[in-house]
């Protein structure tokens, strides 16, 4: 593949998933208990989506990578300290929520036209990455309406893979039912891949991308725009912590023999 | 109740699958005037599948263009049957393909979309969505002002609608005519992830999770992965159990370790993997973290054999906790259910 590419990756961050997390419903509708205190980390499904961009991009001399995310802009920048070192990109910052509880569709408005003031993206050869899934919402619905908004008709979900072919076309595997990969191929960008794990180790964090991206990062954070989610229209009647605890029996110092009967005879009831 | 539009593709042989008769049930569940969109290649074998199922209106979207599953092609079948429907609500299955597809269509249409809904009820004379939020971590109730609001519901969450006596019915269906709209796209094909043969099954009733103590060191100070995998692949074949994995066992393959090769990231269960619905799950030299237990959320029946009395199953994520080594009882189960 010759022609440099333009890889625009929609991704945000999420409490870290070691966190105990607490709803709490106030007047504008439910959030997390200390939500701004929370730990946070690179979205997951979203950051392999970066370092599958950051690896075609250099395989592909002349190619750019453009990370845009919306969240608080305080959060961000903490986040962006270890991301910036991950994979070359240049930031496009919104400032907003990042919560679960805001609506996609009001997220996918502002990311689109967050992407519509890139300077000298040329949208028709658009390569538009992003997480499947956030691990907020967990809606998959984002990303398709972002691409809707640019125009984008060729869309994929759940991707762990694209391979580029020297004149332009590309295969994708997405994720389909009982552990199956669905092959396509698509002869031309733009396009959407909404990625699930991919096939690379997150990348080892590298000082020295972290201070080139960092030039470009801060700046970005201070130029964020204010991009407030209402999600008008969405009414939570509860949002609920399950009953997690249950009642475990610990069995030690039975023969192993014994424990396989009892397995056995459990799986065998209804 | 407001007017329902149900959308349902047909499988590879033309039929509807488990999972659309699933969102048939709860459709007929709302008690609205239900409409059946159909779309696939040939949709006559769908329609006379259902015909009995008590719709007002059939409509279909028919064509080869329209037998494969891309998004180009099923968001305008999707986007004609919902206009020429004029439904407030549209419900469909959660699958990859209308995962795929609808969350488009609704901008389209102007409406909203939510996904992964465990439920669509009424509640105080509206229909309102279950679904969970963080992962599986909580679990709201919410409903919406905007129309058409599209829910995609999740497989495996009611039963599916269990069909008419006898022989398919005939229905009568309104073809809705839609010009293919241009795509870069062809499908070219499945592929099964690295591994041999099939391992997972998300109809099974059972899950097998394997943890990363498969690959370790055990007491003879020796690594023992092929006895691992042959356990493995042999409770999932006598047990027909579906083989979940945690993030550190289908991650592993760098500098040297040991690799259980019926894993692949298809397999992971947990935040960043798969939340599969099974009746009972057994982990396997797994710890039970909590961000491997969070995919656990829709297994009901959960039992553990690890080394370690004091691993995240036993504090109340497991029902049974068996501290003994996996080897050693995997070994015997196995013999028990090949006898
Ligand atoms: C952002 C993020 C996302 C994550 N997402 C996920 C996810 O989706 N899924 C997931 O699983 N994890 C996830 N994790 C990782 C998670 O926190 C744990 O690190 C992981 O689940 C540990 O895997 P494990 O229990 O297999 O391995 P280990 O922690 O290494 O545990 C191995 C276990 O095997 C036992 N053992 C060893 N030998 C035997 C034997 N012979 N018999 C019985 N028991 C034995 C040991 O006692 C031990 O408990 C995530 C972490 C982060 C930070």
């Amino acid at each position: 593949m010759n022609t440099p590419l333009q890889i625009v990756v929609c991704g945000s961050f999420v409490p870290d998933p070691l966190q105990t997390l607490e709803p709490v419903t106030g007047p504008a509708g439910p959030s997390l208990k200390n939500e701004m205190m929370l730990p946070a980390v690179l979205d997951p499904w979203a950051g392999h989506a970066l370092f599958e961009a950051a690896n075609l991009a250099r395989n592909t001399p002349g190619s750019k990578v453009w990370l845009v995310s919306l969240g608080a802009k305080a959060k961000l920048q903490q986040v962006m300290m270890t991301v910036a070192q991950k994979a070359p990109f240049e930031l496009v910052a919104l400032d907003g929520p990042a919560s679960g509880f805001t609506d996609s569709f009001e997220t996918a408005a502002a990311l689109s036209s967050a992407i519509e003031g890139i300077a000298g993206l040329d949208r028709t050869r658009l390569l538009l990455f992003g997480g499947w899934e956030s691990a907020s919402r967990g809606a998959g619905s984002t990303m398709q309406m972002v691409a809707e908004r640019l125009g984008i008709t060729e869309q994929f979900q759940g991707v762990d893979q694209i391979l580029v072919s020297d004149d332009g076309s590309f295969e994708v595997l997405e994720r389909v039912e009982a552990g199956r990969h669905q092959v396509s191929v698509c002869t031309g960008l733009p396009a959407l891949l909404g990625w699930a794990t991919g096939n690379l180790p997150e990348p080892r964090n590298n000082p020295q991308v972290g201070m080139a991206n960092m030039r470009t990062v801060m700046p970005a954070l201070q130029r964020a725009k204010a991009a407030p989610i209402a999600s008008a229209g969405l009414a939570f009647a509860s949002v609920t912590l399950p009953k997690q605890q249950r009642q475990t029996r610990i069995v030690k110092d039975m023969p192993a023999e014994e424990i396989a009967r009892e397995i056995v005879a459990w799986m065998g009831e209804e | 109740m407001e007017n329902i539009l149900l959308l349902a593709h047909t499988e590879a042989d033309g039929s509807l699958g488990k999972a659309g008769l699933e969102a048939l049930a709860t459709a007929l569940s709302l008690g609205g005037a239900l409409t059946v969109g159909l779309v696939g290649a040939a949709t006559n074998a769908a329609a006379g599948q259902i015909a009995g199922c008590g719709a007002v209106r059939f409509l279909a979207v028919t064509g080869d263009a329209f037998g494969q599953p891309r998004y180009a092609t099923d968001a305008a079948a999707a986007e004609a049957l919902c206009r020429a429907a004029d439904c407030q609500v549209v419900l469909a299955a959660g699958t990859s393909r209308w995962a795929r597809a609808l969350p488009g269509v609704a901008y389209r249409l102007g409406g909203r979309v939510d996904t992964h809904a465990t439920s669509l009820a009424m509640a105080a004379g509206a229909p309102a969505v279950t679904r969970w939020f963080y992962r599986q971590r909580m679990e709201a109730v919410l409903s919406r002002t905007q129309r058409p609001w599209v829910v995609l519901l999740d497989p495996g969450c009611v039963a599916p609608w269990p069909g008419t006596p006898g022989a398919p019915g005939t229905a009568t269906v309104e073809a809705v005519s839609v010009e293919p709209p241009a795509t870069r796209t062809t499908v070219t094909g499945y592929r099964a992830p690295k591994a041999d043969e099939q391992t997972i099954r998300p109809d099974a009733k059972m899950l097998l999770v394997a943890g990363a103590g498969w690959t370790k060191k055990q007491a003879d100070g020796a690594v023992h992965a092929t006895e691992a995998e042959q356990l493995i692949l042999g409770f999932l074949r006598q047990a027909q159990a579906s083989l979940g994995g945690s993030k550190s066992v289908v991650d592993q393959g760098g500098e040297g370790e040991a690799v259980l090769h019926c894993m692949t990231h298809m397999n992971q269960v947990g935040q960043t993997g798969s939340t599969p619905r099974h009746a009972k799950g057994l982990s396997t030299c797994c710890h039970g973290e909590e961000p491997h237990v969070v995919g656990w959320r829709f297994v009901n029946q959960r039992r553990a054999i690890n080394l370690d009395a004091g691993c995240g199953w036993a504090r109340g994520k497991a029902d049974v906790l068996y501290v003994a080594d996996a080897f050693e009882v995997m070994r015997r189960v196995n013999a028990l259910l090949g006898a």
